[in-house]
């Protein structure tokens, strides 16, 4: 391999790695996401049961 | 607790009002075309005369450079829009092409980098007016989080990152066009008032190439908005049910 292909090989290897690293952050924070969507509809649960509850008794 | 109708709702956007192509189709697109493109570029372009195999790192360097542009303009128009309208997702929106055009930006300044030492032997040179205008570019951009995280969220931030939004695409223009007054220069001229200074299969490779990134760019402007959109949807139940 020559100096220029391993400069060429470094430049497009760095532009696949911000776009992973990238790819790699929005994955993680739509993981805190669904975690956060996860407990807000536990949450939701427990309030209409509580709700029916009430009613009921 | 805060209902829809409170002006602290009033300020959050609604989520999932975009009617455009889908997140999972445009990202198949996306790698459907960087992927034709890097094909294009490491096997159908020819070798460049002068600066043979190296020139290779032009497909995507000016690509990159031309789309972190696009969305730094994209950023503005979101800019003006919140500006005239007061809509608070455009405000979002141009927080977001900002902040993908920074990535775009930091990725032509490294790519550069690269080329730069191949070609010239050094990693940078403050004697090229369009490396340095580049430079002031990306770090007027840097200074945009700066300002918009050091006020407090509200009608005043989104102001006052508009304005500076604004004021950025001005930069654009003499970025790109100015430096082609300067006579002497290292860096090369691949377009002119003439046109660009190619043809054949290296057009073609370039324009592949800057489709792909242009798709690409749109794609995590597309990611991050949503992400972004969600996010404050979550904040906004997390509110009502308190």
């Amino acid at each position: 391999m020559t100096t220029a292909e391993k400069y060429v090989t470094a430049a497009y290897c760095v532009v696949f790695a911000a776009v992973l690293v990238y790819v790699l952050i929005m994955a993680l924070k739509l993981q805190r996401l669904e975690r956060d969507v996860d407990e807000l509809e536990r949450k939701e649960t427990a309030e209409d049961d509580e709700r029916e509850t009430v009613s009921v008794g | 607790m805060s209902s829809p109708s409170s002006p602290a709702a009033a300020t959050i956007p609604d989520v999932g009002r975009t009617r455009r192509i889908p997140l999972p189709a445009l990202a198949v697109s996306s790698l459907v075309l960087v992927s034709t493109a890097l094909a294009f570029v490491f096997f159908v372009a020819p070798n460049d005369a002068n600066q043979g195999f190296s020139q290779r790192i032009f497909y995507f360097h000016v690509s990159l450079a031309f789309t972190a542009y696009a969305l730094f303009i994209a950023g503005a128009w979101q800019a003006f829009r919140y500006l005239w309208k007061r809509d608070p997702e455009a405000d979002l929106k141009s927080y977001v092409c900002v902040h993908q055009g920074l990535i775009f930006g930091t990725l032509v300044l490294l790519t550069g980098s690269i080329w730069a030492k191949i070609s010239w032997g050094v990693w940078w040179t403050w004697s090229e007016d369009e490396l340095v205008l580049f430079l002031v570019l990306y770090l007027f951009y840097c200074a945009y989080f700066m300002l918009r995280f050091s006020v407090d969220s509200g009608p005043q931030r989104a102001n006052l990152s508009a304005v500076y939004a604004l004021f950025g695409v001005v930069l654009i223009p003499v970025s790109f066009a100015a430096i082609r007054l300067a006579k002497e220069f290292l860096h090369p001229r691949v377009f002119t008032l003439h046109g660009p200074n190619f043809g054949g299969w290296i057009l073609v490779t370039y324009c592949i190439a800057q489709a792909a990134l242009l798709v690409l760019g749109y794609t995590l402007y597309r990611l991050e908005l949503s992400s972004k959109l969600l996010d404050v949807r979550v904040r906004r139940l997390r509110e009502a049910l308190a």
